[in-house]
């Protein structure tokens, strides 16, 4: 009970001092939007938005998520004001949880903003939404517990981003949303079965287009357990460094 | 009753030993404050009672629990006031209380009735619903204690509460402090102000470089002082050869001070003034003043920590030639 409530006031009050900030908002939707345009225009207005519609929310969710760690946990770590969380009666696991489930939240409105993009455009009818729905899930707890990892260890908002994007650009172009696995070069795709937006990517590439090429199970598999893995990563990393 | 006891509470960063093995306790009730200058280590033993900081070794019990192992539990019935105000910019004061309340699991409509209550206690419900950000500094410490208190807990831990705000709010926060502390909180303060120190605490633990170097009773302290007389003399100028005639003519005095235009003498029996003038008569030095100074707390740290600081300077710089050679 007492930590129930711990746990929702922590949620709350990010999610009314950064989440619901016009900035915030309007990143979560010009990042989809350019990508949107970005394909459009390279493919000359002859798109095939349902195709490219998984590459666009997966990248959507990561960009959101990764982004906004570096503001709730590297900022206020920055302002001392996490010092505050960390002083009070609540365990490490459930404080990490309460400042990532806003953006596992963020993360997965982020994802479907360009669904109601494409649902302008085009008949969406045909898409698995439950699946399409866990896949976003997925995504979003993995790429969070990734920027979590990264905003753990640095000590600048500015090095967040940096270290971030070292992570987020190869996955672009290594996840196979937008380049097939099969044609990457052969010495580049053991790095690719190495990203977890890789399995994340072909979740939801199964539940928009039915074009999956991974078994649903290993898919899973392999994204609750990088997602535990960072998890637990960062909280013994904020353990050993925050707690000095 | 023992409410904190710390035994051989050590803090080292990296080959830099910060903490050196204190051992001390705090009653039930009392104010106990941490008096020590700047590095001394009072925030980094702070921040190992409170669990933001991890003891090297030692051992640490609250209110008979372990605050190592069991850090958690004791965080519920500590309040902590950091030296730097830690609440959130964004939030209003009244917001800020609220938030922190939630932490340790206070309902919405009794963290409400508390926070105004606590703003109103601390000259603060006009600013209630103003951004933390635009307060001034003594207002923003003033809320800092606010949010430390909001629990109602057992002890109430503060680093440096006064420092670096205005005199007016350093006097209403000791005063608050001193209500507080009547009503049965426990204090446990840090400060580099002897004086506040000598008003606020009930016992005081100096530290010097990472040594808890006394522990004692304020007012034992004073009374230690204060067997000693003391007198200031103002002359027109003092000699070379002042101290030792002084010492030669009245073998009973100790020498407290000599600077151009004083001289300060200390002596465990009554001092009587007619010799002196005497002396300086008889030196032809001009006196124009004769002043009784009553020893405060500072006269003690003096005694105290300026002996152990040379000390331990000087073993600084020997430990420095044992590296070069
Ligand atoms: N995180 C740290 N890493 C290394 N040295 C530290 C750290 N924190 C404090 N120190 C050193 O420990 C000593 C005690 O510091 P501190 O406890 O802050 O002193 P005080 O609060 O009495 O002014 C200082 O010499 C300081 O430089
Ligand atoms: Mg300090």
């Amino acid at each position: 009970m007492e930590k129930t409530l711990a746990f929702w006031s922590i949620l709350r009050k990010d999610i009314k001092t950064y989440y619901l900030k016009p900035p915030n908002i309007s990143w979560g939707i010009i990042f989809p939007v350019s990508w949107t345009l970005m394909f459009f225009i390279r493919s000359g207005g002859a798109v095939d938005i349902k195709g490219i519609l998984p590459g666009v929310m997966a990248l959507s969710v990561l960009f959101g998520t990764t982004s906004m760690l570096a503001v709730t946990i590297t900022f206020e770590r920055k302002k001392r004001s996490f010092e505050r969380l960390l002083l009070a009666p609540i365990s490490l696991n459930l404080l990490m949880l309460a400042k990532t489930t806003g953006t596992i939240i963020f993360g997965v409105i982020n994802g479907f903003i360009p669904v109601l993009f494409a649902s302008f455009l085009i008949d969406l009818s045909g898409i698995n939404w439950f699946f399409a729905f866990i896949s976003v899930l997925l995504i979003a707890v993995t790429s969070t517990f990734l920027g979590l990892f990264v905003a753990v260890s640095v000590s600048e908002v500015f090095e967040a981003q940096t270290f971030s994007n070292f992570f987020r650009f190869p996955m672009i172009f290594l996840c196979g949303l937008f380049i097939p696995l099969d044609n990457l070069p052969v010495f580049l795709r053991p790095l690719s079965y190495l990203l977890p937006l890789t399995y994340g990517a072909d979740l939801l590439k199964l539940a928009v287009s039915h074009r999956g090429s991974i078994p649903v199970w290993l898919n899973l598999l392999v994204l609750v357990t990088y997602g535990t893995g960072l998890f637990l990563i960062s909280t013994y990393n904020i353990q050993k460094k925050w707690i000095y | 009753m023992k409410i904190i006891e710390i035994t051989k509470l050590s803090k080292n960063y990296g080959d830099f030993q910060a903490v050196k093995e204190i051992s001390f306790f705090v009653e039930k009730g009392e104010i106990f404050g941490f008096l020590g200058p700047n590095g001394a280590g009072k925030t980094t033993t702070i921040n190992m009672l409170t669990g933001l900081a991890r003891p090297t070794s030692g051992e640490i019990i609250i209110s008979g629990q372990d605050g190592v192992k069991d850090i958690k539990k004791v965080q519920r019935i500590i309040g902590i006031v950091p030296d730097e105000s830690n609440l959130y910019d964004e939030l209003s004061g009244f917001d800020n209380l609220v938030f922190c309340a939630s932490l340790y699991g206070m309902g919405r409509s009794e963290r409400e009735k508390r926070a105004w209550e606590l703003l109103t206690r601390f000259g603060l419900d006009d600013a209630g619903k103003r951004p933390f950000k635009a307060y001034s500094k003594g207002m923003k410490r003033k809320l800092t204690i606010a949010a430390g208190i909001i629990h109602e807990p057992e002890i109430l831990f503060l680093d440096e509460p006064t420092t670096g705000i205005d005199v007016k709010s350093a006097r209403q926060i000791r005063e608050l402090l001193k209500a507080l502390n009547e009503q049965g909180t426990t204090i446990f303060l840090t400060t580099h102000y002897i004086e506040e120190a000598e008003w606020l605490c009930r016992r005081i633990g100096f530290i010097v470089d990472g040594n808890v170097i006394k522990v004692s009773h304020v007012d034992d302290l004073l009374r230690e002082a204060q067997k000693e007389n003391i007198i200031e003399f103002t002359i027109e100028k003092t000699s070379a050869v002042l101290k030792s005639s002084l010492l030669e003519r009245f073998p009973g005095i100790t020498i407290k001070k000599v600077s151009d235009h004083s001289v300060r003498i200390g002596s465990t029996e009554k001092i009587e003034l007619m010799p002196f003038m005497k002396f300086f008569a008889a030196n032809s030095i001009k006196i124009s003043e004769a002043r009784i100074i009553r020893p405060s707390l500072e006269e003690v740290f003096v005694k105290i920590t300026g002996i152990e600081i040379e000390k331990l300077k000087a073993e600084n710089e020997g430990k420095k030639k044992w590296k070069k050679l």
